[in-house]
Formats: structure tokens, C-alpha cells, sequence
């Protein structure tokens, strides 16, 4: 079956089931992609959201909530997007907060603001019909290693890096948006503020692809990432080559960018790479305890956020900040109290035992 | 002894050694570190300059030298992080900079490097010493082929290839974690978060670190600044024993005293080494008076 029509297959198979899924950018998308791959891949991805659309209708008929009325798909979409993006944004966030990077987001955010803007700009232009979040990732990413490029290169600290970036990547946006003669302006506002109901079928598919990648890669890696973390010298010397992976946490932050993007805009998307992981810092014993609360309390912001988003009929992205904020400030509290009410008792020290040799006890305890 | 009198020994001592590309079966008694003719710097300004020094196993060595004086430049020359401009720089025979076997080398920082709030426990960091272990090759270390190994034990083999595949440790590795801990007195510590822990308790915790990874030679980067006087002796009595049990240790430190007391060998470096040889040829010797100046001296014990 040659690529083209396994393409049209899959979208007519869609289209039976569900017409709103087809729009004609998905259709351009698929059939002009790079190969039958591409075409399978976002086959497959379609046919998982129809399964979570089935999923949530299901959840309505049980619960009535409005907000995942069957007719609202695109409130279906953001929450599927939201969940995504509560799981990806804490998991690379705590390795970036941890490395004191926490203001890369904002960096590579604004750097993605540029990608939207040339992607908007190619359609306008050459009429490619490519997704602004796509053309978002791939500059995100060029901008993610450029900043480890510039500290390698010049031994700058990592903030004059992240600025220098920053900069020029809203630089390149605006002077992008402004070739148009304002043209672009209106689409832009989506991208720097995000919108729930801009949730396409077609960006879905791209963060659950980013949500694959993000995912998979922590997974794979993340002995080296939190070696790489903790103490970066002795990863050194145990083999790990630090750049490398230094790079690769680089790229995984600006997919997550640009998949938080979305639903939260390019202003307050690093919050939800910071917000979450200082909240749980503060109540975490263990760094794999503190994994796990990150990510609850970020899906806990984004599902109250959406919420309350829909029914106050305000901005998600602004909310969700708001009430990732409020959940870190319930956490600092629930941190003091727990260690005013703490008062370990300090265990004895054992002593040194090398091979059955006892070296004597000792009084290590200060 | 001058230090062109110490380089010229020192490089004889060296070119006496058969090179390791010629006869390979020299390993068993390979150096654990070589380096020769080693110069250095950040800029045009050499920071360590013509610096010969071979450590064999079992040896307990302090560098020590003044502020500036490249001792901490050294020892990420002979760790292979940095590359030198001229000279050659061996690891256990190997490339210092190409060296892979890194669970062999054990690391301790100045400070106990832990980022300030990160919350991670005494285990989670001791469990850092096993990640160079865990790899796709142990599945495959016996001598079968993969054909062999997946027909004998289909299910150990999928199992066993998960397992390193996403970095996970075994029951055999955690037993090495626990007595790690047990080894430096820290049990009882596993589940504190780490930066609850004192300076002292916090550099076991890395020495146990090197333990799990089962580490030959253990390099210590002034590992007792901040480190409150009794905990310090605990300290060295630790590093003694575990030299005494077969580790090859180097010491990079500030504090003479603490050398004198518990180093076997002394190299004094200022930029050129101008010592090195047995700890108690370098008290006697002029060594410290012309690398420091004049004013340094040895305090130890109670004196500290």
C-alpha cells in the first residue's frame, strides 16, 4: 500500500468516525509528510484520542460534568494535554531545579515564541501549512543547545546564556510578526497566553509524540540525569560524559515547553516546570519521593486550573500559575510543620567496619 | 632535593616501568596512576608544570602544596577531566582521558558538593556508586553467546535486560549499597535526607558511595574543610583502614598536620612538585619551607 493511501485511509477510517477530527491542515500534515512512518505514527495518535474522547464521554454520562460534554471536544483535548503536561513539566523540572536552572524554561519558552512566529510566518509567506508548534519544537530545541554552546564556549555562567537566548529568540518573534505588517498579531496572542479551546486534534497528537519522547528518555536515562545533577564532578569521573547528557536535558525542556505551551502560553509556561518541584522540595524526603509529589501536585494544578478556568471563563494559563502557587504555598507550610514536629532523634553513628576490621566506635554526630 | 632533582628521579622511575603497549602483562602491577612530564594551564601560564608522579596500588599519597598551587588542576588531570598540553597522564594503564572503567575511581569533593536543597537520602546517593555497574553487558557477561543466553533463560534474560535497560539495580546491588553503608558507620543514616546530615557524616556518606562502586584507588579534594576536629579524625581512621584493606588513596590536602599524621607518602606541589617521597624524609626535609614560604608549619593533634 503505497504512503498516500495508507494516509487517506487512516483519515477516511477518522473521518467515519468522528468528522471535527479531520481538518485540512491534518490532511496536508499527513499526506505530504516525510513518509508512511509519519503517517502511521499520527494515524495511531488520532485513533488514542478517540479512545480518550470515549474514555471521557463515558466519565460525563457518569458524573454530568459540563466541562466534558461530548460536544466539547476541545475541553476533551486540553485536559488530555493538561494531564500530559503535568506528568512531563515536573519530571524534567525537578533535575533542572535541582541544577539551579530553573529560569531555562522561560528561555526556551520565548525561543519557542519565535518558532511560533516563523511557523506562522512560512504560512503566511509560502502557504506550507506546517503547525506553528511544530516549527516551535524545532527552534526550541536549535535554541536548548545553542545555551549549553555559549557556556561551553565562553565559560559564561548558564544565566548569561539563558539571557542571551532569551532575548534574541522574542527579538526574532517580534521583528517575525512585524515583517507581516501585523498580520500574524492576532494568532499570536494564542501562543503567548494560551488558549483551552485552540487545542487541535493535530497538536494534540504532537504533545502526546513530545509526551512519548519526554517520558521514555527520563526513563532510559535517569541514573545519568540525576548523577549528572546531585554532583557533577564525580558523575564525571564515574564515566558519564556530563555534556552530553547536559544536552539532552536541554532538549527535553524545550519539547516540554512547547508542549505546555498550548494550554498555559509562552509567559507562564516555566512555572509549571518550577512551581510543582518547589512545592514538593519542601515535603520530599527521598529525590524519588519528591518525583512523585511533583507530579501530583502539578496534575492537581492543571485539573483545578482547567476547571476553574471553564466555568469563571478566564484564562487557563494564568489559573493553573495561580493555583500551582497556592498548592506551593500549602507545601511550605505542610514543610515547616513537619520538621517543627520532626525532632528526629539523632541515631548513633555505627562504627567503621572494613572487612570485619573495627576501627573503634565513633562520635560523628555533631 | 631540588625540583629539578625530584622530576629528573621521578621520570627514571618512570622509563624504568615496561610501557604497557609493549608488554601487556605487566597489568597485574600496573600503576594505578602514571603521570609523566604532565604541563598544564588555563591560559599561557603553566598552572602545574612538568610533573612526574607514578602511585602504585596499595599506596596512601597526600598532595599537598599551597593555595594556587595546582593541586586541585592535578587531580583533574590524573581523573582524566582535563587533558594535559604536553605529557601523558595513565590510569591503570589506560588513557586517563579515554579511562572507562570509571566504577574503579572513587571521588570525594571539597564541601561534600550536594546541591543545598535537593532532597535525596544517604541511600539514594550511596546507590550513585552502582550505576556504572548497571549496563546491558551484565546480562551478557559469561561467555554465552546472546542465542545461548536467551535459549538457557529466556525469562532471566528479558528480566535481566529491563533491568539494565531503564537503570534498574538488583537485589545484589542493593546488598552492596547496605554494606557500604555499614562499612562507614552510617546505617542508621540511610533514610536521612542528606543535607540534614553533618559535614562529617555527609563525607562518609560519598567515601560509601566509592565503596558501592566498588572502587580501586579513592581521590579525596580536601574532603575535610568545614569538618568539625573530632569527626575529622574519625575520619582519617576510616581512610586508614580502608587502605589498609587493599585501596589505593590520594589525598589532595591543605591541612599539614592531618598528612603528616596519616599519609604514607607526601607530594609537594607548586606547580612543580618539589618533594615526594615517605611522609617523615618530608618533615625533615626543606620542601615545605621553600614550596609555602616560610611561615608554614606542621600542627598536629590537639594543635589543630
Amino acid at each position: 500500500m503505497s504512503t498516500d493511501v495508507a494516509a487517506t485511509s487512516v483519515l477516511t477510517l477518522l473521518a467515519t468516525i468522528d468528522p471535527s477530527v479531520v481538518d485540512p491542515s491534518l490532511a496536508v500534515l499527513l499526506q505530504s509528510g516525510p513518509g508512511g512512518v509519519g503517517d502511521l505514527v499520527f494515524g495511531v495518535l488520532l485513533w488514542l484520542l478517540e479512545q480518550w474522547y470515549w474514555l471521557l464521554d463515558w466519565v460525563y454520562y457518569f458524573t454530568g460534568l459540563e466541562m466534558i460534554d461530548p460536544r466539547y471536544r476541545y475541553m476533551q483535548r486540553a485536559i488530555l494535554v493538561g494531564l500530559c503536561v503535568g506528568v512531563m513539566a515536573p519530571l524534567i523540572g525537578t533535575f533542572l531545579v535541582h541544577r539551579q536552572l530553573a529560569l531555562i524554561g522561560d528561555a526556551l519558552a520565548h525561543t519557542g515564541f519565535a518558532g511560533v512566529a516563523v511557523g506562522l510566518f512560512l504560512n503566511a509567506v509560502l502557504d506550507l501549512g506546517v503547525s506553528p508548534y511544530l516549527t516551535a519544537v524545532i527552534v526550541a530545541m536549535i535554541a536548548a543547545l545553542f545555551i549549553e554552546l555559549i557556556s561551553e564556549v565562553t565559560d559564561a555562567y548558564n544565566d548569561v546564556s539563558m539571557a542571551i537566548v532569551l532575548s534574541t529568540g522574542f527579538a526574532l518573534g517580534t521583528t517575525l510578526i512585524s515583517l507581516n505588517a501585523g498580520g500574524l498579531a492576532v494568532g499570536v496572542n494564542q501562543f503567548l497566553f494560551g488558549n483551552l479551546s485552540t487545542v487541535s486534534p493535530q497538536s494534540a497528537a504532537i504533545l502526546l509524540v513530545l509526551f512519548a519522547v519526554i517520558v521514555g528518555t527520563v526513563a532510559l536515562t535517569r541514573n545519568q540525569l540525576l548523577y549528572v545533577t546531585f554532583d557533577e564532578t564525580a558523575a564525571a569521573v564515574s564515566g558519564i560524559s556530563v555534556n552530553w547528557y547536559n544536552r539532552v536535558m536541554v532538549m527535553l525542556t524545550a519539547m516540554v515547553v512547547v508542549g505546555a505551551m498550548q494550554i498555559m502560553g509562552v509567559i507562564l509556561v516555566a512555572a509549571m516546570l518550577v512551581v510543582p518541584v518547589a512545592g514538593a522540595t519542601q515535603v520530599s524526603r527521598s529525590f524519588s519521593e519528591s518525583l512523585l509529589v511533583s507530579v501530583v501536585l502539578a496534575e492537581l494544578a492543571v485539573l483545578l486550573g482547567i476547571a476553574v478556568a471553564y466555568y469563571a471563563g478566564v484564562t487557563a494559563g494564568g489559573v493553573i500559575v495561580l493555583v500551582a502557587v497556592g498548592i506551593y504555598v500549602c507545601a511550605v507550610v505542610a514543610g515547616k510543620v513537619q520538621s517543627a514536629r520532626g525532632g528526629q532523634v539523632t541515631p548513633d553513628m555505627g562504627s567503621i567496619d572494613v572487612e570485619g576490621r573495627d576501627v573503634g566506635p565513633t562520635t560523628d554526630d555533631d | 632535593m631540588s625540583a629539578d632533582d625530584t622530576d629528573a628521579t621521578t621520570t627514571a622511575t618512570t622509563d624504568e616501568r615496561p610501557s604497557p603497549e609493549t608488554d601487556p602483562d605487566t597489568t597485574a602491577t600496573e600503576p594505578v596512576v602514571e603521570l609523566a612530564d604532565v604541563t598544564f594551564g588555563y591560559t599561557a601560564t603553566p598552572v602545574v608544570e612538568d610533573v612526574s608522579l607514578t602511585i602504585d596500588p596499595g599506596e596512601y599519597v597526600a598532595v599537598v602544596g599551597p593555595n594556587g598551587s595546582g593541586k586541585s588542576t592535578l587531580m583533574q588531570l590524573l581523573l582524566g577531566l582535563l587533558e594535559p598540553d604536553t605529557g601523558r597522564t595513565r590510569l591503570f594503564g589506560e588513557r586517563a582521558d579515554r579511562f572507562e572503567d570509571g566504577e574503579r575511581l572513587g571521588y570525594v569533593a571539597q564541601h561534600a558538593s550536594a546541591a543545598k536543597e535537593m532532597p535525596i537520602t544517604v541511600r539514594e546517593v550511596v546507590k550513585m556508586g552502582r550505576f556504572p555497574h548497571v549496563g546491558i553487558d551484565r546480562v551478557l557477561d559469561d561467555g554465552r553467546t546472546v542465542t545461548e543466553t536467551v535459549r538457557e533463560e529466556p525469562l532471566e534474560t528479558v528480566l535481566g535486560t529491563a533491568n539494565a535497560v531503564f537503570g534498574r539495580l538488583t537485589a545484589s546491588d542493593w546488598t552492596i549499597v547496605d554494606d557500604a553503608l555499614a562499612t562507614v558507620g552510617m546505617s542508621a543514616f540511610a533514610d536521612r535526607r542528606i543535607t540534614e546530615l553533618s559535614g562529617g557524616q555527609r563525607q562518609r556518606a560519598f567515601i560509601a558511595r566509592a565503596l558501592a562502586s566498588e572502587a580501586d584507588l579513592l581521590v579525596l579534594d580536601e574532603p575535610t574543610v568545614g569538618v568539625d576536629a573530632e569527626s575529622v579524625d574519625a575520619f582519617y581512621d576510616l581512610l586508614a583502614a580502608l587502605n589498609a584493606d587493599g585501596i589505593t588513596v590520594l589525598l589532595i590536602e591543605h591541612d599539614l598536620g592531618a598528612v603528616v599524621e596519616h599519609a604514607d607518602r607526601v607530594v609537594c606541589l607548586n606547580r612543580e612538585v618539589y618533594f615526594d617521597g615517605p611522609t617523615d624524609e618530608f618533615v625533615e626535609s626543606d620542601a615545605l619551607a621553600r614550596a609555602f614560604g616560610t611561615e608554614a608549619q606542621f600542627l598536629t593533634g590537639a594543635d589543630r
